[in-house]
C-alpha cells in the first residue's frame, strides 16, 4: 500500500488521475473500518486532510458551499441557521468523536443508503461538486445515488464540495434507531418546506437501495396545499391530507429485511416520520408566518 | 513509512509503519503507550479516544499517516495537560498537577524511546474523581472516558447531566451502568468549580 499525501486540490486530482483506484480518506470513519477489518486493501490510500479548503465553507446568496471534509460538528455548531435539516441530521451521526472527523463528502463517497446526511440533502436540494483533471461539474443530488453504495462519480473524480440550498422555510429530520447515539439508521426521513416556491421536498434514508425522494407524496402535498390555499391562510394541515402524505411516503420505500429491521417496519416507520415531520415543519411555518403578519 | 508526530508534548517518531495502520496501533505497539485501548476497531466503543490537535477522536479511525506533524494527547498525558491548564490559570485550579508528561504509563515504566515520566504516577483531577467515585470496574473503557470527560470539562466547566451524557455518548462501558461514571464527572466538575471560586 502507498500513502499519498496531496498538499493541494490540484495535486489530489493528479494523483487520482494517475491512480484511479486510490481510496480517498478524510475522516476515516468508513475507510478505516474496512481496513481494520481487512475488508479492503487499496493499493493507494489518499489522505485529504492536508487540503485545507476541504474543511471550509462559504455562505452565499442562495446556497452554502460546504467543503467535502467539513466535520459534522462544525455543521451543527455553525450552519444550523442556513442548513437546519442537515444540522439536525449531523447531530444524529454516531458520537462526538465520529462527528469531529466525519463529513458529508465521506457520506456521499460511501453512498450508503443509511448515510445520515442524504435525506437532509435531498429535502433541501443540493448539488455535488466533483472535480478531476478533466474539469469540474455539478451533479444534482437526485442524480448522484446510483445504487447500493454506488454514486455518479467517475473513477478519476473526487468530491470537492456540496452546494446546498439555504433554507427558505422550516426543515426537519428524524431517524429511527435503537438508541440515541451510535446508531445506523433503521430508517430516516428529511422534510423541507420551501415557501418561496410553495413546494415541499422529502428525503428517505435506509428504506430503499439508495436514498430517495418521495416524489409522488411531494406532488400530492404540493397540490393539496395549493388547492386549500394553505400557504396563504396558514391553516393546520387536515388529518386526511397528512395521512395520505404519510401513505405515499411509505409507498416510496423499497426496503429490505435486515438485522436492523424488517421491510414492513421500515415502511410503517417512514410513514410515521413523514406525518410527524410534516406537522412539526408546518406548525413552525404557521408560527413564523403569523409572527410576520403574513397570514 | 516513518511517521513523526507530537505525543503528550514530546516529539516522537515511529518507523516501519504500515500505510494502512491506525494511529491507535502506532501509539500502542510502536510508541509504548498502551493506555488507549483497542476494542472494537470501528469507532463504536470510544475506548481508543485521544485528542488530535485538541479534538477528541477515535484513534482507531485515524490513519497513522494522517497524524503526521500533528499533536496527540493520550490518557498518559492527561495529568500534564491538566497541569498546563492550571498554569494558565484555568480551570483545574491552583493545585493541579504539573511536570513533564507521563510517557511510560502508570508506575513510571518507560516505553521504548522514552524515559519514565516524572508525572506518570500523578493523576489529573478527572482521573482522581474517577478513583474517588468508584467509576472504574474492569477499566477497559476508562482511558477513553477520561479523555472525553476531560475535554468536555475544559469546554464546559458546568455541564448538565444531559451535557455529560452527550459528551460521553461515544464511550461504551459494559460494567458500571454509567451511574458511577456520571458521579465522577459531576464530582470533577464540582471540584473544578470550587477551585476557581473563592471561598466565602
Amino acid at each position: 500500500m502507498d500513502f499519498l499525501r496531496p498538499a493541494s486540490w490540484e495535486e489530489a486530482l493528479a494523483a487520482k488521475a494517475a491512480h484511479p483506484a486510490a481510496v480517498p480518506i478524510a475522516g476515516g470513519t468508513d475507510v478505516m473500518v474496512e481496513i481494520n477489518f481487512d475488508h479492503r486493501r487499496p493499493e493507494h490510500l489518499m489522505d485529504l486532510n492536508r487540503i485545507g479548503e476541504l474543511g471550509e465553507w462559504e455562505v452565499g446568496e442562495e446556497s452554502v458551499r460546504l467543503g467535502a471534509a467539513v466535520p459534522y460538528t462544525a455543521i451543527m455548531e455553525h450552519l444550523r441557521g442556513e442548513l437546519p435539516g442537515l444540522a439536525l441530521a449531523s447531530h444524529t451521526v454516531a458520537s462526538p468523536q465520529i462527528r469531529n472527523r466525519g463529513g458529508v463528502g465521506g457520506n456521499l463517497g460511501t453512498a450508503s443508503p443509511a448515510g445520515d446526511a442524504h435525506p437532509a440533502l435531498l429535502a433541501a436540494g443540493a448539488e455535488v461538486e466533483a472535480g478531476s483533471v478533466r474539469g469540474s461539474r455539478l451533479i444534482p443530488i437526485d442524480a448522484f445515488y446510483t445504487g447500493v453504495k454506488r454514486n455518479a462519480l467517475a473513477a478519476d473524480e473526487l468530491i470537492r464540495a456540496v452546494h446546498i440550498r439555504k433554507a427558505d422555510g422550516p426543515q426537519q429530520y428524524s431517524k429511527v434507531g435503537t438508541r440515541n447515539a451510535m446508531v445506523i439508521a433503521v430508517c430516516a426521513f428529511g422534510l423541507a418546506l420551501h415557501p418561496a416556491s410553495r413546494t415541499v421536498r422529502t428525503g428517505i434514508g435506509s428504506a430503499a437501495p439508495t436514498p430517495v425522494r418521495a416524489r409522488t407524496a411531494e406532488e400530492f402535498l404540493n397540490a393539496a396545499l395549493d388547492e386549500g390555499g394553505f400557504w396563504d391562510n396558514g391553516r393546520s394541515i387536515t388529518p386526511s391530507v397528512a395521512q395520505r402524505f404519510a401513505e405515499l411516503c411509505s409507498a416510496a420505500c423499497n426496503p429490505v429485511d435486515d438485522v436492523r429491521g424488517t421491510a414492513g417496519y421500515r415502511r410503517h416507520a417512514v410513514g410515521v416520520l413523514a406525518r410527524r415531520t410534516l406537522a412539526w415543519t408546518w406548525e413552525s411555518y404557521r408560527g413564523t408566518a403569523a409572527a410576520e403578519g403574513g397570514v | 513509512m516513518r511517521v513523526s508526530l507530537t505525543v503528550n508534548g514530546r516529539a516522537r517518531e515511529a518507523d516501519d509503519v504500515w500505510e494502512g495502520e491506525s494511529l491507535l496501533y502506532v501509539l500502542r505497539e510502536r510508541l509504548g503507550l498502551p493506555g488507549s485501548k483497542n476494542a472494537c476497531e470501528q469507532g463504536e466503543c470510544g475506548s481508543c479516544t485521544v485528542r488530535l490537535d485538541d479534538v477528541p477522536v477515535c484513534s482507531c479511525l485515524v490513519a497513522a499517516g494522517q497524524a503526521e506533524g500533528r499533536e496527540v494527547v493520550t490518557v498518559e498525558g492527561l495529568a500534564a495537560l491538566a497541569g498546563r491548564r492550571a498554569a494558565r490559570g484555568a480551570p483545574d485550579g491552583p493545585d493541579g498537577p504539573d511536570g513533564p508528561d507521563g510517557q511510560g504509563g502508570q508506575g513510571g515504566q518507560g516505553g521504548p524511546g522514552g524515559p519514565p515520566g516524572e508525572g506518570a504516577t500523578r493523576l489529573s483531577p478527572v482521573q482522581q474523581a474517577f478513583v474517588d467515585a468508584g467509576a472504574v470496574q474492569c477499566g477497559f473503557c476508562t482511558p477513553g472516558l477520561l479523555v472525553a470527560a476531560d475535554e468536555m470539562l475544559e469546554r464546559n466547566p458546568a455541564p448538565t447531566d444531559a451535557d455529560i451524557r452527550e459528551a460521553l455518548s461515544g464511550n461504551l462501558c459494559r460494567c458500571t451502568g454509567y451511574e458511577k461514571i456520571m458521579d465522577a464527572v459531576r464530582l470533577a466538575a464540582a471540584r473544578q468549580g470550587e477551585a476557581v471560586r473563592p471561598c466565602p
